[in-house]
Order: C-alpha cells, then sequence, then structure tokens
C-alpha cells in the first residue's frame, strides 16, 4: 500500500474576521489544504468567491499564535491555525 | 519568581548593566539631534498653518510673499504631486499615502486648526516667519466637529466626502471611517449565565506623546536630483520612504542620515516635515531647515486618540468570567486611522475569555489627526476593561489579584483577538506583584492602593544589521534603527556575547539608508529582539567565516575548528595555539580578504509582553489633588539583556500613563482651537511630582529569541490609567470614568456641592 505524505490529508484551521460573515454566509472558521497563506487564501477564494480581495485589507496573520505582518508568501504547518488579524504595530 | 530557558552561567554581558556606549555624548552635550543639522548657503522655512477647525480653500495668494526679499520658495498643496490612494501602514495608525500627503499639506479644505497649508524658505526664520502673513487665502468656512458623539451623528458635518475603501472605491458619506469587530464565542447568551454583570462606560482625552525634541529636519536636494535629508525621527528608512512617495522620487534618489533622538514614543513614525524641506530646497536650489516650535508640535502633530469606551463583563460568584463584550469609538482626528484596531484586540487580552467580543469605530473629528503612541490604544482600553474589574473583584469580595490569577489568559489559552497564546508570563508577573511587600503595605487615612495589568502585542517587522571584523580585533555593528531606548548597548552585549569578547570591543552605529539594509521603524518594542535577532545571525556568519580563515591559516578541516571565547580553536589538538580575533583579522588579507556579514530579515516570534502595576494614592479631600505616593511596576521582559534600560523603560512608561490619567488633556474652545498648546498648561509629570517608580523585572524567555527577549517598551504604559483610577477609588470610594482625575474633576466628585 502506498501511503501518501502526512501532508495531503491536513488541514490548516483558518479563522476569518467577524466582518467578513456577511461573505461567507456568516462561516467564520474554516479548514483548508495550503503550506503557504496564499494557498489558504486561493482556497478560500474558491469557497468563497471575492473574498481574497476583502481580506488583502486584512494585514497580518497569526500563525500558531505568531503573528506575522506582511504574511502572503508565509508557511503554513500541517495542522496549523491561521487568524486573519488587522495589522499590529506599536509607537 | 524567575524562569530562564537558558543556562545564564553560560552568559557574560547578557543581563549585566555596562555604561551606555552614547551615554558621553549625550550628558556633555555634544550628540546631534534634529536641529543641529546646518549647511552652507542653507535657508530657514516656516509654516503658514490654517486658523479654522474646517473650511473650504478658494484661493491662496503668495505673490506678496514671494516677492518680499529674502524669500527664496513658496509651497502650497498644488505643488505637491497628487497620490493616489494606496494603504500605508504608519506605526499602530493606518492610513493612505493620498491622506498623509493631504495632512502634510492641504490639498482644496483644511480639516483642524494648525493643519499646514503652505511652507515658505528664506534666508532668515525671521524673514520666513515674516513672509507667512502676506500670504493671502481666502476661506469658506464650514461647520466642524468636534467629539465622536457629535461626529456620527445623522446631521453632523462631513470631515470628508471622498473617503475611499481599499480597494480606492468612493464610500458612503460618513465620519465613521473604518469598522472593526473581533472575538469569539456569544457574549450576549452567555451573559444571562453570569451572577453578575458590570456594565460601565468611560472616555479619555486626547493626549500628546510629550517627546521633549520638536520635529526637526535639514534637507538638501542637489542639482542632480539627488536628495539628502537629516533629521529626528523613529525610522530613518520610514523617513526615506514617506517623502520619496509623498514627492514622486525614486528611493534610491533620497538618503535619510539620522539623528540621535530625543524622544518619539510612537509620535516620529510618520512624515510633517521632511516633504516640505525637500519640495523648497528642489526649488530654492539651496538646502533648507525645518524645526517646529513646541505650539506646532501640539496644534499639528499626531496625539492618542481621545476615546468612548463601553464595557460589559459578566461573571460568576465564584469569579469565573463569563463573557466580555466591548464598544470603543475612537477619535482619528481630520484623516483616517485611529488605534482602534489595537484597542479592541487588546482591551480583553488579559484574560481568558470563553465569550468575548469588541466592537470598535474609526471617527472623523476636526482635530489632528491621531498618531501613534507606546502601545496605541491599549492604555484607554485598559482603563475600561481593568476599572470594570477591580469593581467585579470588589463586588465579588475577591482579591483583585486572585481575581486577575483565576481568570488570567496564558498559554494554549485562545485570546479574545483570536490566536491561541505561545508562552507567555501574565501569571508569573500576577504572582510577583502579590508576593511583593508593596501590595500589604499598610495605608492610611485618604489613601488608597490600586492594581491593573495590561498587554503589548510587540513587533517584528523588518530588520537588518551588518557585523564586520576590524584589524584590530574589534567589531563594529551598524544598525538601521534609531537608538531610543538603548539598543546599541543591547546590540552591543549580544555581539560581545556571540563572539565571546568583552562589551566595550563592540562599536555600534546607526547607519543612514545607503549604509545598511532596510529597516522598519524603531516602534513597536522590536529593536532589541528584531534587530538583535539580525546582529546575533550575521554574529554567527561571521564566526563561520573566522573559523574557515583559522582553519586555512592552520592547514585543516574546518569542521575541526570551534569558537570559544573570542578565539578558534581545535579541540583535538592541543599542539594548535588558539587564534585570537585580531590575529585571524590581521591577517584576513592573505586568507580571503575583509571579513563581515550582513542578515536581514521578517522577524517571527516576537514574544508578548504583559505588566501588573501597583499605585498607592493619597487624594486631598479639600482640593480633589491626587499624590502618587508609591507605585511599583512589574513586567516580563523575556530576558533583559541590559536591566537598567529595561527599568527605564518601564519607569517612562509608568510615568507618562500616570500623566495621562491625572492631569494631560487637549483642551479645545468651541471654534476647535487647542488652548494648552505648550507645557506649561499642558501639564505633564515631572520628577518632583512623582516617587521613584520601582520596576521589577519578571523574566519568563521567550523561547523563539535567542536570548529570550521581549519588547519591553510599549507594555509599561498599558497599566497606569487604571492603576491609579483603581487607587483613587480606593482612597475615596468614587468609581472614576473620565480622564483626566484632575483636581477639579475629583473635588466635584468628593464635594458635589463645591
Amino acid at each position: 500500500m502506498t501511503r501518501l505524505p502526512e501532508r495531503l490529508f491536513s488541514l490548516a484551521r483558518v479563522f476569518l474576521p467577524r466582518s467578513l460573515a456577511p461573505y461567507t454566509g456568516g462561516v467564520l472558521e474554516v479548514e483548508l489544504p495550503g503550506e503557504t497563506i496564499r494557498a489558504l487564501i486561493a482556497g478560500l477564494e474558491a469557497a468563497y468567491p471575492g473574498l481574497a480581495e476583502k481580506l488583502s485589507g486584512q494585514l497580518a496573520v497569526a500563525i500558531d499564535g505568531d503573528i506575522v505582518a506582511d504574511p502572503y508568501l508565509e508557511v503554513v504547518g500541517a495542522t496549523s491555525e491561521v487568524h486573519f488579524l488587522p495589522p499590529v504595530g506599536g509607537g | 519568581m524567575t524562569q530562564k530557558t537558558r543556562d545564564d552561567q553560560t552568559l557574560k554581558w547578557v543581563g549585566t548593566r555596562p555604561i551606555r556606549p552614547d551615554g558621553v555624548e549625550k550628558v556633555t552635550g555634544r550628540a546631534r539631534y534634529g536641529a543641529d543639522f546646518a549647511r552652507p548657503d542653507m535657508l530657514w522655512a516656516k509654516v503658514l498653518r490654517s486658523p479654522h477647525a474646517h473650511a473650504r480653500i478658494r484661493s491662496i495668494d503668495v505673490r506678496e510673499a514671494l516677492a518680499l526679499d529674502g524669500v527664496k520658495a513658496i509651497v502650497t498643496g498644488d505643488d505637491l504631486p497628487e497620490i493616489a490612494s494606496e494603504q500605508a501602514f504608519v506605526g499602530e495608525e493606518p492610513t493612505d499615502y493620498r491622506m498623509m500627503s493631504q495632512n502634510v499639506l492641504a490639498r482644496g479644505k483644511v480639516g483642524y486648526v494648525g493643519h499646514a497649508i503652505a511652507a515658505v524658505a528664506a534666508t532668515t526664520s525671521a524673514v520666513a516667519e515674516e513672509a507667512l502673513g502676506l500670504i493671502e487665502v481666502d476661506y469658506e468656512i464650514l461647520p466642524h466637529v468636534l467629539d465622536a458623539v457629535s461626529a456620527i451623528a445623522p446631521d453632523a458635518p462631513l470631515v470628508h466626502d471622498d473617503l475611499c475603501d481599499r480597494k480606492g472605491e468612493k464610500k458612503a458619506p460618513s465620519n465613521i471611517a473604518n469598522e472593526v469587530e473581533m472575538g469569539h464565542g456569544d457574549p450576549e447568551a452567555a451573559f444571562a449565565s453570569a451572577d453578575f454583570v458590570i456594565d460601565r462606560s468611560f472616555t479619555t482625552q486626547a493626549v500628546h506623546q510629550g517627546y521633549i525634541e520638536p520635529h526637526a529636519c535639514l534637507a538638501e536636494a542637489g542639482p542632480d536630483g539627488q536628495v539628502t535629508i537629516w533629521c529626528s525621527s523613529q525610522g530613518q528608512f520610514m523617513i526615506r520612504g514617506y517623502t520619496a512617495k509623498l514627492l514622486g522620487l525614486d528611493l534610491a534618489q533620497v538618503r535619510v542620515v539620522p539623528a540621535e533622538i530625543g524622544g518619539g514614543f510612537g509620535g516620529k513614525t510618520t512624515v510633517y516635515l521632511e516633504p516640505l524641506a525637500v519640495a523648497l530646497s528642489q526649488r530654492s536650489g539651496r538646502p533648507v531647515k525645518m524645526v517646529m516650535s513646541r505650539e506646532e508640535v501640539f496644534r499639528a502633530t499626531g496625539p492618542a486618540s481621545a476615546s468612548r469606551i463601553r464595557v460589559k463583563i459578566g461573571a460568576t460568584r465564584a469569579g469565573n468570567f463569563v463573557a466580555g463584550e466591548a464598544w470603543l469609538d475612537y477619535e482619528a482626528g481630520a484623516f483616517p486611522g485611529s488605534s482602534v484596531a489595537a484597542g479592541s484586540m487588546t482591551i480583553f487580552a488579559p484574560y481568558a475569555f470563553e465569550h468575548a467580543r469588541s466592537h470598535g469605530r474609526d471617527i472623523l473629528v476636526n482635530k489632528p489627526k491621531s498618531a501613534a503612541y507606546r502601545a496605541p490604544g491599549a492604555p484607554m482600553a485598559a482603563f475600561a476593561v481593568e476599572s470594570v474589574v477591580d469593581d467585579l473583584a470588589r463586588q465579588l469580595e475577591i482579591d483583585p489579584i486572585d481575581l486577575r490569577l483565576q481568570n488570567a489568559a496564558q498559554e494554549g489559552v485562545q485570546s479574545s483577538f483570536g490566536p491561541r497564546y505561545k508562552r507567555i508570563g501574565f501569571v508569573e508577573t500576577l504572582e510577583a506583584a502579590q508576593a511583593h511587600p508593596h501590595y500589604d503595605a499598610p495605608l492610611k487615612a485618604n489613601q488608597g492602593r490600586g492594581v491593573a495589568a495590561g498587554m503589548w502585542f510587540n513587533a517584528g517587522l523588518q530588520s537588518s544589521a551588518a557585523v564586520m571584523v576590524n584589524a584590530d580585533g574589534s567589531i563594529s555593528v551598524i544598525s538601521g534603527n534609531p537608538d531610543i531606548g538603548g539598543s546599541r548597548a543591547s546590540l552591543a552585549m549580544m555581539a560581545a556575547e556571540e563572539f565571546g569578547i568583552a562589551y566595550e570591543k563592540v562599536g555600534v552605529r546607526i547607519g543612514d539608508t545607503a549604509s545598511v539594509g532596510y529597516n522598519d521603524v524603531t516602534g513597536g518594542s522590536r529593536v532589541t529582539l528584531a534587530t538583535g535577532k539580525m546582529v546575533v545571525e550575521a554574529s554567527r556568519q561571521v564566526i563561520a567565516q573566522l573559523c574557515e580563515r583559522a582553519a586555512k591559516v592552520w592547514d585543516v578541516d574546518v569542521e575541526r575548528v570551534q569558537w570559544a571565547d573570542g578565539k578558534a580553536t581545535v579541540p583535538d589538538d592541543d599542539t594548535i595555539k588558539p587564534l585570537g580575533l585580531a590575529e585571524i583579522a590581521t591577517g584576513a588579507g592573505r586568507t580571503g580578504g575583509p571579513i563581515q556579514a550582513s542578515a536581514s530579515g521578517s522577524v517571527r516570534g516576537v514574544g508578548m509582553s504583559f505588566a501588573v502595576h501597583l499605585c498607592d494614592v493619597e487624594v486631598d479631600p479639600e482640593t480633589g489633588k491626587v499624590d502618587v505616593i508609591r507605585y511599583t511596576a512589574f513586567q516580563d521582559a523575556g530576558r533583559a539583556i541590559h536591566p537598567s534600560y529595561v527599568e527605564g523603560q518601564i519607569q517612562g512608561g509608568a510615568v507618562q500613563g500616570i500623566g495621562w490619567a491625572l492631569n494631560e488633556a487637549y483642551v479645545f474652545d468651541e471654534s476647535g482651537r487647542l488652548e494648552n498648546p505648550g507645557f506649561l498648561d499642558y501639564r505633564m509629570p515631572v520628577a518632583s511630582d512623582l516617587p521613584m517608580i520601582d520596576a521589577v523585572i519578571i523574566e519568563v524567555a521567550n523561547p523563539d529569541h535567542p536570548y529570550g527577549v521581549r519588547g519591553v517598551g510599549e507594555a509599561p504604559i498599558v497599566p497606569p490609567i487604571p492603576a491609579v483610577a483603581n487607587a483613587v477609588r480606593a482612597a475615596t470610594g468614587v468609581r472614576f470614568s473620565d480622564l483626566p482625575l484632575s483636581p477639579p474633576r475629583v473635588l466635584d466628585a468628593l464635594d458635589p456641592a463645591s
């Protein structure tokens, strides 16, 4: 029997900001395959057309608790939790 | 109370308190700040500012001013390129380049008293000032709006009638520039299961960062189009980027040389003068210097937002938080971009809520554009939530630290803003406060003690650093971040630790924009963490090169070479004499040339910071004056590279927060004119106002940093407002919901008849 790479049946849990609920029929948590934030956004766009553009205003994500600015190409773990957030900087 | 994840016994410099490398320059007055630069043939420039809070500009006539002897150039909004709507991110304050350009120089209409309308360059400051009086501006005065409540009324005057969304499309007319909502669970339903629910509203006024050094710059545009700017800021690359963007220049045309900085606290993370100075230099062909007066700093640079916050928390009789919900309205000023998103994210962040939600609105008013201020948005939110937590503790008859411990966020808990926490030190910080002698010290009549907590995210962002070995074996480090909180020392200490050499053998310089790779601003408490990470990375690259060079000299396999205590050694052969840094560096020409490395990266793994403050006050029942009589601040620093600097950050944040709580506030008259644009009438605390702020450093190492660092600069301004307010509540029995707690307000509450 061929053993598939674990990655193929692992899904990231993606949490969307509440403000996007109108565009997802109220869905705020999605499980998606994808190895980068870009891939996850593509998956979200496929599920909810137009969402990628809405997410472009969310300039940061938290990947497993680690907040990352400008995260488009950031790598996502096989079972990561990803939260889209407003940007966080400081003074 | 201290937890350290690394073997501290191996550290020689990290955790010690060596003399700061910039100390002599600063205490002898030799350090050069923004206004200390000069060039031959330099012109002086002044800015004409709006006397109206809201007005359309029908015309600007500069002919008479231009004709004045000594005037060399004038710029108005018509002289700056039109900028397309494009999102920029300034400190904690998302804004738009088009709006940033309009704030630097008004187009079409003015949005606040103090809004820049024209800039004049002349041979002397006096001539430039005189010329301002000769510029004729024809205004059509418009109705204005000065507070968030009025601004969202159905018939409110619109601060902007051309707001665009993130795609650049026009939005429906409104003074609500942006809305955010976050949280999880169903607070509304959960409140029904709470034994106690407290629901209160709070207001805070706009306050200034209060940096001692006003904004200042010198710009020189050459005939070849090359531009050099000398200025004080929180980021030379930020100044370069924004100035080039607003003037349509290539980044490679602009070099920004950083001056020392006399305070910024977030307020110097944007541009006000630099694009004007460059534009005037381009027109006059001469260098142009600009220095704001203190009054201009108050009238035209960003304060922290005024806010209105409603907080509702439900708890069980046993003290478990059931649900929390908050509604936050922050004044953005005349352009969008308050810190309301960060306020909404931090408001419930210290606690483990199963049901939490916050709703934030960014509201336009005819006041100066708000700017970042140390943990932007969080102190006001903490004032609201920590006051309610204090009231809950009182109602539940639970010790206020016990209540916080019972509900404290910790590793694995889902935060109210979304993600689960990684390793954080909030519990350890609360326990340290509870165990401290201050917590049980007796109080006298009219005295009270307050406790409050707060968190800040800290930032990583982009950093670069270069590390070079000099021929004598000393090390030069180039950082691209202005040194505001002691980064020269902390970077030198980490480099010394890596190389195993004396701290004094490492020289750290702050490079201009042509000398080192790109760095985001000195902000977000990020430099020791993020740029420090790059220094460590570059140092390790250099050490690898040093080992290779030594291997060449010895003609051995490089895998056999190790670096320890400033020397390359071959541990498995004691006949090979170790080679020190100086020996390898002196012979570098024979082994491959100069030895240096640079590192750049987008830094992750920032490690969030939590702070807990204890404040004792004494309230004079006859005057309403509140005196802080004892103050102890506890904070998880991850690891304090240089504990004196960490303590300084904690003390500074506490003092600024105490000022915000007790005295500071922008006071506007009905026309929108600021009535207290100076330190005589805008009362910040001075040393004689306050006791020693005792700083207690907790060290719960950040596992994602080579030395365990967490940012420390911002968390200490989050708890002071509620710590003071809770102390005043304990002393007087009165819950104050509006800032500042100035003597008239306190007296009114104690004795309404007064």
